[in-house]
């Protein structure tokens, strides 16, 4: 099967790096993706089944570990060479429509009894990461023996797979994924009616969490910092009651909050400030910014795939931080433990997501979308996509 | 003789008219049959001051001379305007110096030990140290400052006490120490009619609680102009709140006026109307054009603010205050007057660097509405220039320009509250509280030199009228996003300005320049 695989290789690995993760060496021969006819993965134990993507999005995550800037924390928890794509519109081989939910839990391992964290519901937490008829591998898309969305095939455990009304497209069904990390975000940061929420970051998962804080949790006044000017409409059109700039955020968050600004020798804090933040930069700049600016004793909740960012802990310990990532889905237990998809699918259709999605590319030509994710802020995009229903055709 | 004010009719002979345009300067030509309003020359001022202000408070107006209120044991206090005016700052020795300087030796004289000097700033923001050296001179600074030399502080709940409610149900605080004083003595400067009287006391001296009761959008709508106070209602409302005042302390009032000589020596051509420019005049102009034009505005603000006035003294009263405030304004009116015969369909000024609230800061957008089509536009007894529905077109650069430390509240209120409405009421009824009782801002008010958090609704509210009256605004050479956001047009060029506005006022419309600063007061006849 034609598919985009990625190969584990320090040197290649080294020099993307070094070019600062540039889309023309991201994406070289000597890179670590490379595009060729791979075997389709084999069904590892009885009842899985084999799903063919219709769309599959290129995610930050991919994007990172693409340009050389993914956490090296990451690579004992991923097998190689593996086909990404986690994000993953497609169809059964009887022709029904589904989303892959790619967490790798337990009971996707067929592992009993289920591990302290799977029992809990939170399949992305699972200590068997490494157990079971799969190679080790946290989700879908970074592990060798399932093969990935940017493939033409993979293969999924059925509890992974959920039906996709007919009412809802392709095009926003192939952000599913990421909205459920987005509702999960929300439940874990459980923002009150009270609160004063700030959602950094105004990407896919930015953006699709100030839609899942909306939703979900609706606070007194929710203020998203977007750079560009279409993720400023977006996150308008979301439900942000206000959206600034990054370098506005210190004085209209202050504003907002009636808190007391003083400005440092590097950046300035807040006395007071947001009760919730939600990180969904994932970088030093933006994390650095988030605990200043959020109040004492309040929450930032980094969504946001970070890398190896340095923060200044001062600010975590002295405003006593709770400081907690949101990764992945599963269970809510805030929710009487409906499963974060099922949420998500059943709030995709107000939010018409397919708004978000765009351009869509070929795998031939993976150069141009990963260039282009790279810079889709800049170049007015949300999610850029793989389309691969032409493959099937 | 100084020359009067007067208006002239643009013929083909007549040279381009100087337009300020923020720290910057312009030449337009005006089309045919254009009137310019040129105001008077600086009056003489008086050659010897010293000796004005002891025979002032010797022979005080309906009051008994100083020398008799002052004795020993007495608790005295000094009060004094701010540094917001004059404009630009007076050139050593400021006039508030030469008057302070007399009381303080007269009260030695007479034994008074108790003498405290009170900056009566209201809630503009607090001056730097040397900002108020600059006002009271070296001596006085020496000997009173910090201790019993200070600025009042209208967030201070220890030292600010309610005085009672008008008869129109308007509060009254006052600053505590005045309020115990035996006397108090006010030494003001008024520049325009809108300062000094009454004024001087109940927004000098007060709180928030007492200033919102005439700082609001209702009294200032109905204040035609306020630079007129027989036609003002702010003004009515301050003569309650400081007859109430007076009831509760006494007060002796001086008050000082100066002449428009507005511009040193290195900025002249200013001064003058331009068929009076010598070629020096012309070459500095170039020269300070050329300048502006290029230079960063950081550099040229600096230059800017570095000027200071050679203003001279033209009048100084002293005793009851409303004996003392119609001789006061009877000075300014004789040295700003310019008699102007009939509306206009559209006015054009030019908006300068500075105005009373950015002393050593940029002219945000918000001052500049202030400035613009507040003060400027209201500089007029009778009717407006402008006639109801006509277009005030004025240039500035309008620039996204904010003084972090001086204006913070403005800045909030530009980025959320113009954001969402600029009409007044609206800002009025929605946001004025909230700002006015941000802790941070009070906080910045109180201990920084910040203006207080309801600042910059006032200097919208001042603005009200104008937005009101007009039919539109232009703003020539501003900074598109910005003018937008501050609700007006923004234009190019003074001729796609005049153009635009031909779609409100009709064809060949009549136009009026008034050519400020200096400063003027249009007598629309």
């Amino acid at each position: 099967m034609l598919a985009l695989t990625y190969h584990r290789s320090v040197p290649a690995f080294a020099l993307v790096r070094a070019s600062g993760g540039n889309p023309e060496v991201a994406t070289s021969a000597l890179s670590m993706l490379h595009l060729g006819d791979v075997p389709e993965p084999e069904l590892p134990a009885a009842g899985w089944m084999r799903v063919m993507p219709s769309l599959s999005g290129v995610c930050g995550s991919d994007l990172a570990a693409i340009g050389g800037h993914a956490s090296l924390y990451l690579d004992p928890l991923t097998s190689y060479p593996f086909v990404p794509g986690h994000e993953v519109v497609g169809v059964l081989e009887e022709g029904s429509r589904v989303v892959i939910e790619p967490a790798l839990g337990c009971v996707v391992r067929g592992i009993e009894p289920l591990c302290p964290r799977c029992a809990e519901g939170r399949p992305g937490l699972c200590y068997n990461a490494t157990e079971g008829p799969i190679e080790v591998g946290l989700q879908t898309g970074y592990c060798a023996s399932t093969g990935g969305g940017w493939g033409e095939v993979l293969v999924a455990h059925p509890s992974q797979v959920h039906a996709v009304p007919a009412t809802l497209s392709d095009e926003a069904a192939v952000l599913i994924e990421p909205l459920a990390c987005c509702v999960h975000a929300a439940l874990r940061g459980g923002a009150a009616k009270s609160d004063v929420v700030v959602v950094v970051g105004a990407g896919t998962i930015g953006l699709l969490t100030v839609a899942a804080v909306k939703m979900f949790t609706p606070p007194k006044r929710l203020i998203a910092v977007a750079k560009h000017p279409t993720q400023r409409d977006l996150a308008m059109a979301l439900g942000a009651d206000a959206v600034i700039t990054p370098g506005d955020a210190f004085q209209r968050i202050r504003f907002a909050t009636a808190a007391r600004r003083l400005d440092g020798v590097d950046r300035s804090l807040l006395l007071g400030g947001a009760d919730i933040t939600f990180e969904c930069v994932g970088r030093a700049d933006s994390l650095s910014d988030a605990v200043r600016f959020t109040r004492e004793g309040g929450v930032v909740v980094a969504v946001g795939m970070p890398g190896d960012e340095r923060v200044d802990w001062a600010a975590i310990w002295q405003r006593e931080l709770t400081v907690m990532g949101a990764y992945a889905y599963g269970s809510e237990p805030k929710r009487k433990g409906r499963r974060t998809f099922e949420l998500a699918l059943e709030a995709a259709p107000e939010l018409r997501l397919e708004r978000l999605v765009g351009p869509l590319f070929s795998l031939g030509d993976y150069r141009d979308a990963i260039a282009y994710a790279m810079s889709a802020g800049r170049l007015g995009a949300v999610k850029v996509a793989f389309d691969l229903r032409g493959l099937r055709a | 003789m100084a020359r009067p004010g007067a208006v002239i009719e643009v013929d083909r002979n007549t040279p381009p008219v100087l337009f300020h345009y923020g720290e910057g300067v312009r030449l337009e030509r005006l089309p045919l049959g254009s009137r310019i309003v040129y105001p008077p020359d600086p009056l003489e001022p008086i050659a010897h001051p010293e000796r004005a202000i002891k025979r002032a408070l010797g022979r005080p107006l309906d009051d008994d001379p100083l020398k008799s209120l002052l004795r020993r044991g007495m608790k005295l206090t000094l009060a004094f305007d701010d540094l917001s005016l004059p404009l630009p700052p007076m050139a050593a020795p400021d006039v508030r110096q030469l008057v302070m300087e007399e009381v303080v030796d007269m009260a030695a004289e007479a034994g008074v030990e108790d003498i405290h000097v009170i900056a009566a700033l209201g809630l503009h923001r607090r001056m730097t140290a040397d900002e108020v050296r600059h006002i009271v001179g070296d001596r006085i600074f020496s000997t009173f400052w910090p201790d019993r030399l200070y600025q009042h502080d209208g967030e201070d709940p220890d030292e600010n006490v309610y005085i009672g409610k008008t008869a129109q149900g308007e509060e009254v605080t006052l600053n505590k120490r005045a309020a115990e004083s035996d006397l108090v003595i006010y030494v003001n400067l008024t520049l325009v009619p809108m300062d000094g009287g009454h004024k001087s006391m109940a927004t000098g001296l007060a709180t928030y609680r007492g200033i919102r009761a005439n700082h609001n959008v209702k009294t200032l709508l109905g204040s035609r102009s306020y630079m007129n106070p027989p036609d003002s209602a702010l003004h009515h409302s301050c003569i309650r709140q400081g007859q109430l005042i007076e009831d509760t302390v006494r007060v002796f009032h001086i008050e000082t006026t100066v002449n428009n000589h507005a511009f040193p020596a290195i900025a002249s051509f200013m001064q003058k109307r331009e068929t009076d420019w010598t070629a020096q005049d012309q070459a500095m102009f170039l020269a300070m054009k050329q300048m502006t034009d290029i230079a960063p505005p950081a550099f040229k603000r600096n230059i800017f603010h570095a000027m200071r006035a050679p203003y001279g003294l033209t009048s100084v009263n002293a005793g009851q205050v409303d004996a003392v405030h119609d001789k006061t304004l009877d000075a300014v009116r004789n040295q700003i007057s310019v008699p102007v015969e009939g509306q206009t369909d559209i006015v054009t000024m030019g908006v300068p660097y500075l105005g009373p609230y950015n002393i050593n800061a940029p002219m945000n957008p918000v001052l500049v509405v202030c400035m613009g089509a507040g003060y400027l536009f209201n500089l007029y007894r009778g009717k407006p220039v402008l006639r109801q529905g006509g277009v005030l077109i004025f240039e500035h650069p309008c620039r996204y320009e904010f003084d972090a430390v001086q204006h913070p509240s403005y800045i909030d209120f530009y980025d959320e509250v113009l954001a969402d409405t600029t009409d007044p009421a609206e800002i009025e009824s929605k946001y004025e509280v909230r700002f006015a009782e941000d802790p941070w801002f009070r906080q910045l008010y109180r201990k920084s030199t910040a203006y207080h958090g309801a600042h910059p609704f006032y200097a919208w509210y001042w603005a009200a009228f104008a937005m009101e009256y007009a039919g539109d605004i232009i703003v020539v050479g501003g900074e598109r996003d910005v003018v937008h956001r501050l609700g007006f047009k923004a234009a190019t060029t003074l001729e796609d300005a005049l153009e635009m506005a031909e779609q409100t006022v009709g064809r060949h419309p009549s136009i009026t320049h008034l050519r400020v600063p200096p400063i003027m007061l249009c007598d629309v006849q």
